[in-house]
Formats: C-alpha cells, structure tokens, sequence
C-alpha cells in the first residue's frame, strides 16, 4: 500500500509538466526581476553590473530607461551601453520623458533593461503602468531586467503600509513577480543602507524627505529587509517545488488547504483578500473570494456595489477565484458554510465586524455565527487595517454617476402636500380636534415619502411639524408652545413622521430598483429570444449593437475577426469606417483581450471605447462604444448592463459559427458522399461499355475465321452502341462539369418548342428505335425563351430516361400545352413509374430509381443535368406518375415571355 | 467514271482519326493527302486538293485562323470541318467564315462521306443549276418557281419561297441562321423572323411539321435541306 502510494507520489504533476512546457516552449521573452527591500540599496547598479557581464557573454543589452539619480557609480556602469532615446510626452504642460517601447520593438535588442517596474507613465501613453510596458516587450520575445522594491509587490502592499505608515500608490501584480524567470535579491543591511543615506547616496525626492526620514527607521527597514528576503524565499520555494513535482521528486505536498475569503462593502475587503492570497501562497493551496448577495445588497450605493466588484476583481487578478452566490436564507453565515462545505473549503477568513453593538443584536453578527456554526472548519477573523484607507485597483474602465440638474419639482409637491393637508385640516380642526390633525399631516408625509423618496419628504417632514405647531397649538399663529402636552405631541409627530418617511421611502427605493431591475431583465429577456431567432451573423451582430445603442443610449460598433486582421461588421447606427487611434485602440483590445480606448487605461486617447467580446471558449470579437455625452460612458449600473448585453452578444456569436461550422462539416460530408457516389458511377459506367467495345473488338480480331457475318454484324453493332452510349455518359459529364462551375450561360432567344421536339426526335431516333413515339402539341404554341441547344439536351435526356426504363414496343409520348402564363410540355413512358419517395430524389446526381431486381445502366446524370438546365433558363421540371397508366411523367414549365407574339409574316 | 480519283487532305493531328479517314476513304476510291498541322496543310493546298477535312484543334495554328488563311488562298474547294459537341458557336464561326459544312466528333464514317458529298456537289452546281429539284414527294422547280408534293401544288408566300430556294439551292448543306436572314432580309433582322417563315413553310409542304422530312433543323446553327440519297 505504502509502495503503490510512492509510485503514485512519484509521477510527475501534470500540471506541473505542463508549467515547465509552457516556460520552455514559449518563445516570450524572459523576466529578470532585481528586487530590493527600500531605496537605496543598489538595485539599479547590480543590474548594470550584470548587464555589463551579460554584453561581455555576446549578447546585444540595450537601456530602455535606467534612473542614476546623479549617482556617479551608476553613471560610470551606464558607460557605453546602447541607450534608446526616451519619448517626450507632453501633460499639463510638462514634457515628460517616458521609455519609448515602440523604438525597443524595433530594435529588437535581446536584452532591454526596464528601471522602475512600478512606474506609473504619464497620462496619454500607451500603458498607464510601466510592468504593462514590460508585458509587452516580453510578448514580443525580448528578455527584460528590471528592478522594483518589495512594498510595490501587491499583496505585500498592506503589511508595508503597516510597518512604515506610509502606503505606496505603485503597485505591481504578484503574477509578475511569481512569473519572472528569474529573481534577485539586492540586499543591504539596515545598518550599511542608512549609512548610505547619510552620506547622500540615495536618491530622496525633496517633497518626501519627511515622509521617508521616518521610512528610512532601522526598525522599518529591518522588517521591509525580512519581508523581501522571505518574499524572495516563497518564490525560489515555489519554483523548486514547481521543480520537484515536474520531475517526480518526492518532498512535503500541500496538506490540501483551500481558503475561502469572505468579502462584503466593506473598504477593507480588499486588506482581507490580499491576507488571503499571502495564506495561500504560504499553504500552496488555492483559494476563493466569496460574496453572498443578500436582501441587503439591494439596497447599496453604486459606489459600494462597484467596491464589492472591484474586489472580487482584486481577487481574480491576485490568482484566486471570485464567485458570488445569491442567500438562501436570512443567515449568512449559513450561506458561507453551506459554501465551504460544498467546495472543501479548510480555512474561512472574515474581517472583524466594525457594526455596532446595537445592530448586531438586531441583525445578529455573521462572525459570531460563523464561529459558532463552522465545526470543523477553522475561522481566520482579521482586524481591517485601514491606514491609508482603502485600496483597491481600479478597474479597467472607468465610470461614472450622471447627477442630473437639483430637480425641485419633488420640494415643491411636498409644499403643496402640506398645504393641502393644512387646508383639511383648517376645514375640518372644529370637528376632529387637534389629535387627527397629526394623521392628516402623516398621510401628506408618507404620500410625498413613498412618491419622491427620502429628502422631499423630510423636507415635508420639517414643514409640517411646522404647521402643526404654528396653527394647531397654543397660542395659536406662533412657533411657541404654551401647553406641555403639545410639546409632547408635536414631538412624538416629528418622530414618527421621520421615522415613518425612512420607512416609506426605503420601500420606494426598493420599489424602484426592482422594476428598473424587471425592466433591465425584460430587456435582456427579449434581446436573448431576438437573438436565438437570429439565424445569420449579419442579424446577431446587427441586433447586438441596435439593442447596446438603445439601452445605453451610445454610439455601438462590432468589429470581427477576418484574414488576421479585426475589421467592422455591424454598427449602430451604420458605420463602417474607424479612424486611426480608434482601430489601433481595438486591435489592441483584441490582441490582449483587455479593454482599450476612451475611458480605459489603454490607449485613452480614442474616441471610443472598445470591450472584448468574450465566451468561454475565448474572444469573439471587440464592441466599440462612444457617445456625444462628456465624462465616463456609463454608470456602474449602465456598465453592468453592458457586460451582460456583451455577453449575451457573444454568445450569439459563437453559436452562429459553430452552426457554421456544423454546416460547413455536413456539406463536406455531403461533397465527400457525392465523390463516392461519381467514383462509383464513373468505374461502372465507364468500364461497362468499354468492356463490351474490347471484347468485341477482340472476338472480332481473334476468331473472325469461325464466325459467321450474322454474328460478326451483331459485334459490330455492339461496339456501335457501346460507344454511342460511351459518348453519351462522356457528355453527360462535361455538361455536368459545366453546370457546376457555373459555365452554363444560356444564350436565350425565342425559339419554337415544335422546331426542338422535331431536332432532338431525329437525335433521338436511335435510342428510341424499340419504342413507339407519339407527339401531340398544341397548335400555335407561343414561343418561349430558351437556348436551344440546352433544351434539347434537356429532352434528349428525358427521352433517353424513357427509353430506358419503359419496355420496347410501349410508346413515349410528348405532348405540350399553354396554360395562362407558361408553355407545359410533357414527357410520358409506360415504364411503371417511380416510387413516391424517390420523386424529388431522381435528380439528384448520382441517384438511380432502385426496382427491385436491378439498377438500370445509366448515368445517373441525366435528369440532374436537365433540372439544371431547365433551372437556368428559368423554367421547372417535375416528376410524377401517370393516372392513367402504369409510367412516369416529367413536365418541364416554362414561361412565356411577355413579349412572345406571333410575328406578322403577311409578307 | 473514267476521271482521276477525287483528292482529299485531311487535316487533323491525331493518328488514329488520320488513319480511320485513310481507310475509310480511300475505300471510297478518293485520294488522301495527309496533313498533321496547319503549316503542311498551306503547303499541301498547293497540290489543289477537291475538298479538305479540317480539325480546327490544331497545334500550329488556331484553328479558325487556319480556315481563313485556306479561304484565302483558295476560294473554290470544299472545306468540312471536324469539331466537337457543345461548340455550336465555333461551328457557326466555321461556317460563317467559309467551311461548307461540319462534323461533330465522335462521328460515323456514313455521316462524314454524305456531308463530303453534298459539299463536293454543291461545288458543282454553282456551275450548272439543276432548274427542277426533286427529294421525295417533295418538287421544286426553279425555272418556274412551282412547288409540289406529291401531285399538289403548294402557294408559297414570296418570302417563304425564297427561303424554300436558298435551301434547295444548298441541298444538303447547312446554312446559318446570319446567311439566311442577310440572304433574305438583312444581317439586323431578328432570327425570330427566320424561324417563323421556317415554321409556315414546314407546315406547307411537311406531311408532320412536328417531325420534318425535308427542312431540317440543326440546333443552334442553322437549317439543311435534306440532301438527296
């Protein structure tokens, strides 16, 4: 058992192998991150020592930007490396001096060395932060050194802002960290880096040399040195693990711990999802952010709901998975455990409540139930941190609350409200005294509450209590109160009427953002069944924008896919040409599969705003979306729609190509059934004659002594016949060659069916020699347009299927007709008929009426050629069966030409 | 019949069709030149073949060029031309350009010999007109513009019996649909016309108009009269 468990063991993680793969086989270029614990401690000058080393090795190092902060060391290093000059970018009137990446491109150096990982560019670049600009380089298969300090990686943000109290707005992803190929640690003691410092040698910003006087503490610089030496340790940890498992090396497995994060509105979410990566990194387990959407998640702000996505967003891009599940119950923390136990979850984590003790006794604290109902699974419950306050990445597009112009109407009906109710109440005090009065006012409250929501109603609120004391207390027409009791109750009214109008007006707000929301799901509800009725690309794509520009009121384009490049294929309204910065925005957008252009992070400077269109098999396309209004293009709200109509969209999308494909499939299918077929026919049909025309030639040539003329006339005739039918089987081929290729054209005139039954008889009298054959046309038949030469192939093989399959000595009837607008002619055998279901399946190619006893020789040809080329000269051809006799009938219809007159020939 | 054989240059470069021409018409007691490309056809017209059998695929020199250049040289001899099915257009530029008549590939050495013969003849007539034409029942007499099948006259509008004479005038001949109507009316006319006059005429001296015995149709060419056998 332990042995087999060993082997087990000992096999190499597939995933692990395929890690290495993709390490070994990618033809991206390698990241060399040197990574210090602060300022100062050499990082950029142990780069240009190695890059120095790497030249002398025979590669070709270029400096993409190198920052020497006037140090002369480092100055002396930069000595006689290849520098790209940087590109000037102009903000605000400042020139910025920016790396430029698209001179790195072209030179295709081997080596770029990228200072300052955690830059952030100036406002207009092409990437808003430099480690984008590494990813990009590295994509294009060019190796990059760069440096960076460890309170820039991201999840070790919190824990350097809880050491030093001072948060860096810099941050780079860990997955570039855990990615890079390889990691140096630059380390200085605390001790040698303040001496440094003294003596000037670290660079300090003048506006932050308070801030980092304190940074720069021993005590500070002690822990940020641990933490970037253990950082440095996970990693090396990692990829020796990384190391082991791809070669079967046996060492201690994960214990199998999975993490479940528990993440709310609250702005130390984030603080939470970070310390949960930093516990899975450590367990090398994987982990989840959860959120479980309550009763209560309807009624947060925009501004919360964009935090909870943004920090599920957070998780995702510190490796870990977001899932949002909707409450099942009124517990949420029955939600949390009904979660983890389904996924296995080991470890929950949670942030400590920051509610109050009241409303936990009223809401009941999910922390508490949490530890209280968790069994087996251990409970993490962390303190927020919030120095700095929150932080969370942005997403990548930004957006917007539209605040509309202060609308009075609401303050004005509430004035309006009261005063009607002061005026009842003046009619009607005499009778109902001064207690209902309060009722009255109430009812005008709750009115205004439930009509505009919560601030025209506290404004009502005010004015009436007021009213209620002006008018209906002692002394009357004063704001005194002269009667305690009155106090009493024009207190305990305000009371009730605010609490009344929190009440009403929260049901109002809950009201309104149901039916926004039915409306919203109708909406989508109907765009979903248009586009599962959409059976073409042209009306999925069409639908998709028409429906995006209707509910989001902007400009829409779809750009698909076509030879390599990304191209327009549907807008609304109609648009079918991109300038410049726009289609750079959307190839980008395609190319990375990120969101680019205006309002994104990338290449902001375009006019639109371009999405990917994404299903789970990857991108389908790029949406582009602008509008005439300034500012962001959507509200959260707006933008979740958006992602949904998006989605929806591509769905459709794939589901259209994937018919395609099917289709594609079938017809290829179909194709391969007819290549058979015409084998099969041509082997046959080819060969039969053919081997009664050699045989006979044969016979004739070897034993022509010992037959006599009867029987060498009869060899004689046979290879006559066998050859006529050879020629004919050759023709049917070459006309169907044409007819697929699309060389028939028809060189139509008016023509006399009588003069073509009379030419193709006198062809046909051959083959109809064993028949009889009757023509019956009626006089004066108009003429009708048609290629002669076409049409009497076409009877020529209706004639010659007859001959065929009718019996000598029955007769072959043509006979033709008018009827109002079409000329009728007619081609009957008494061969016995075709079988019902074959009717409309003889003219396929290929296909032969089965009888029971054999397949007639044939081509299989002939009637697929004359559907074809009756088709191209605009008429029908059918088949049937006669009534009046056993025996197949084929009309053909064809047209009569307006302009078919019987010609004056008075002459 | 006392006078040299008759001499035939067949033009074709393929063995096998020169070798059946060979047999099958020096059985006929004509005299074979034989060419196998356009050049050794010019050379060989100067031996003043009675008519010549032209493939018009030939490697040298396309074929219709070839026709004109033959045309040229020599206005009088009878030119058949060999050509394949489907290429009714070729044919009527064959014919157009001067070939008297056509063949089509793959064909019966009985058809070939009567297509020589109606050109071979029809080269003799322009000397000496036959004044009465006889096919059948059917009786035309060009003197004096009668028709007649069997003991019945036949009234022919004008048009009708110039078209009844230019057919008989080329008895066994093709004639394109472009000759007859610049014969009759003028190369614009709508070939329409033609095949109404046609129709009329068949109706008059055809027993079954439906299946003609004299005037017959050649689908996308022209019209032949039927030649006497």
């Amino acid at each position: 058992m332990a042995e087999q468990r060993r082997d087990l063991e000992n096999r190499p993680s597939p995933d692990a192998l395929l890690e290495a793969a993709r390490r070994e086989e990618s033809r991206a270029g390698k990241l060399k991150i040197f990574v210090g614990a602060a300022p100062g401690v050499g990082k950029t000058y142990e780069m240009l020592q190695t890059a120095r080393a790497r030249i002398k090795d025979g590669y070709e190092v270029v400096v993409g930007v190198v920052e020497t902060h006037g140090r002369r060391d480092t100055e002396a290093l930069l000595d006689g490396l290849e520098i790209v000059p940087r590109r000037s970018v102009t903000y605000k009137d400042q020139s910025l001096d920016e790396m430029d990446i698209d001179a790195i491109i072209a030179r295709r150096p081997q080596i770029v060395l990228v200072d300052e990982l955690a830059h952030t560019n100036a406002p207009g670049s092409r990437h808003p932060k430099r480690y984008l600009d590494v990813e990009e380089l590295l994509g294009r298969g060019i190796n990059v050194y760069t440096t960076v300090n460890i309170q820039h990686i991201e999840s070790l943000n919190d824990v350097v802002a809880q050491i030093t109290h001072v948060r860096v707005r810099e941050t780079v992803p860990d997955s570039i960290f855990d990615n890079a190929d390889a990691v140096e640690l630059v380390d200085l003691t605390p001790a040698d880096l303040i001496q440094r410092l003294k003596e000037g040698k670290v660079y300090v910003p003048k506006q932050a040399e308070r801030a980092l006087e304190h940074f720069f503490a021993p005590a500070n610089l002690t822990a940020l040195r641990e933490l970037a030496l253990r950082r440095t340790a996970d990693r090396v940890d990692e990829q020796l693990l990384s190391e082991m498992q791809a070669h079967a090396i046996s060492g201690p497995w994960a214990a199998g711990e999975r993490i479940l994060v528990c993440i709310s509105e609250d702005p130390r979410a984030a603080g939470l999802v970070r310390y949960a990566k930093r516990l899975a990194d450590r367990l090398h387990g994987p982990w989840v952010a959860l959120y479980v959407e309550s009763r209560r998640s309807l009624q947060l702000t925009d501004e919360q709901r964009d935090r909870v996505a943004d920090t599920l967003r957070l998780a995702e891009t510190l490796g870990g998975e977001a899932v949002t599940v909707p409450s099942a119950g009124r517990r949420i923390a029955d939600d949390v455990i009904r979660y983890a136990q389904a996924n296995n979850m080991t470890q929950i984590i949670i942030g400590k409540s920051s509610r109050s003790r009241w409303f936990e006794i009223l809401h009941g604290s999910v922390v508490h139930e949490l530890v209280r109902r968790s069994g087996h699974l251990s409970v993490h419950v962390i303190a927020g941190d919030d120095i700095g306050g929150e932080h969370v990445p942005k997403k990548t597009v930004h957006t917007g609350e539209r605040t509309g112009p202060f609308d009075s109407r609401p303050y004005l009906v509430s004035l309006l409200a009261v005063g009607i109710a002061l005026g009842i109440g003046t009619l009607l005090w005499p009778s109902m005294g001064t207690q209902n009065i309060g009722f009255l006012f109430l009812t005008a409250i709750v009115i205004v509450a439930a009509r505009f929501g919560l601030w025209p109603s506290l404004f009502a609120t005010a004015i009436a209590a007021l009213c209620y004391n002006f008018f209906f207390t002692e002394p009357y027409y004063t704001f005194a109160i002269g009667n305690p009791t009155d106090v009493v109750a024009v207190g305990f009214f305000t009371l009730v009427a605010i609490i009344v109008s929190n009440v009403a007006a929260r049901a109002r707000i809950q009201a309104v953002a149901a039916m926004a929301r039915a409306r919203t799901t109708e909406l989508l509800y109907s765009f979903s069944r248009k586009l599962t009725a959409a059976g073409a690309l042209d009306d999925v794509l069409w639908a998709t924008a028409y429906q995006t520009a209707l509910m989001l009121k902007v400009r829409v384009v779809l750009l698909l896919p076509e030879n390599g490049s990304i191209v327009v294929q549907a807008g609304y309204p109609p648009e079918d040409q991109l300038d410049a910065a726009d289609l750079a925005a959307a190839k980008w957008a395609w190319q990375n599969d990120r969101a680019a252009g205006r309002g994104a992070d990338t290449l902001p400077g375009a006019k639109r705003l371009f999405i990917p269109m994404r299903t789970g098999r990857g991108i389908v396309g790029v949406v582009g979306i602008d509008s005439d209004r300034p500012g962001p293009l959507f509200t959260p709200d707006q933008q979740r729609l958006l992602d949904a109509l998006i989605d929806q969209g591509a769905l459709a999308i794939e589901r259209v190509r994937l018919v395609a494909d099917l289709q594609e499939a079938q017809r290829t299918a179909e194709t391969d059934r007819l290549r058979g077929a015409l084998l099969t026919s041509i082997s046959h049909d080819l060969k039969t004659p053919l081997a009664a025309i050699l045989g006979s030639a044969g016979t004739l040539r070897g034993m022509s002594g010992q037959l006599d003329d009867d029987a060498k006339a009869d060899l004689l005739a046979t290879i006559i016949d066998e050859s006529e039918r050879l020629n004919r089987f050759i023709a049917n081929l070459l006309d169907m060659t044409k007819l697929e290729s699309g060389a028939i054209v028809p060189n139509s005139a008016l023509h006399d069916i009588g003069e073509i039954v009379g030419s193709v008889l006198r062809r046909a009298a051959k083959i109809l020699s064993g028949h009889r054959v009757e023509v019956e046309l009626a006089k004066d038949l108009p003429m009708v347009e048609l290629d002669p030469v076409l049409f009497e192939q076409v009877l020529f093989n209706l004639l010659d299927n007859a001959a065929k399959y009718a019996p000598d000595a029955t007769t072959v009837r043509i006979q033709g007709w008018q009827e109002t607008e079409a000329v009728y002619l007619q081609v009957l055998d008494e061969g016995g008929g075709i079988p019902a279901e074959d009717l409309e399946r003889i003219f396929d190619k290929f296909y032969r009426a089965q009888k029971a006893d054999h397949v007639r020789a044939g081509t299989g040809l002939g009637l697929a050629i004359s559907r074809g080329f009756v088709e191209a000269m605009h008429g029908t051809v059918a088949a049937g069966n006669r009534t009046d006799l056993a025996g197949a009938v084929f009309t053909i219809r064809l047209p009569i030409p307006a302009e078919s007159k019987v010609l004056d020939t008075a002459a | 019949m006392t006078a040299a054989p008759l001499k035939i240059l067949i033009v074709d470069d393929e063995p096998p069709i020169r070798k059946l021409l060979r047999m099958g018409l020096s059985t006929q007691g004509y005299q074979v030149l034989e060419a196998t490309n356009g050049k050794t056809a010019l050379e060989l017209l100067g031996k003043e073949p009675d008519l010549v059998i032209l493939d018009l695929g030939l490697p040298d020199i396309p074929g219709h060029e070839l026709l004109r250049m033959i045309r040229a040289r020599n206005e009088g001899v009878p030119i058949v031309v060999l050509s394949s099915r489907g290429d009714e257009a070729g044919k009527v530029q064959a014919l157009d350009l001067g070939a008297d008549d056509y063949v089509t590939k793959p064909f019966g050495m009985d058809e070939l010999l009567a297509r020589m013969r109606a050109a071979l003849r029809h080269q003799l007539q322009v000397h000496g007109e036959r004044p009465v034409f006889r096919i059948g029942e059917l009786t035309v007499d060009l003197v004096r513009r009668i028709v007649k099948v069997g003991d019945k006259d036949i009234k022919l509008s004008p048009k009708e019996y110039d078209l009844l004479r230019l057919l008989v005038q080329h008895a066994g001949k093709v004639l394109t649909h472009k000759y007859l109507l610049t014969e009759l009316w003028d190369a614009q006319t709508d070939a329409q016309y033609l095949r109404v006059y046609v129709r009329q005429l068949r109706q008059k001296i055809e027993a079954d108009p439906e299946r003609p015995q004299f005037v017959l149709t050649e689908t996308g060419i022209g019209y032949r009269l039927r030649a006497l056998d």
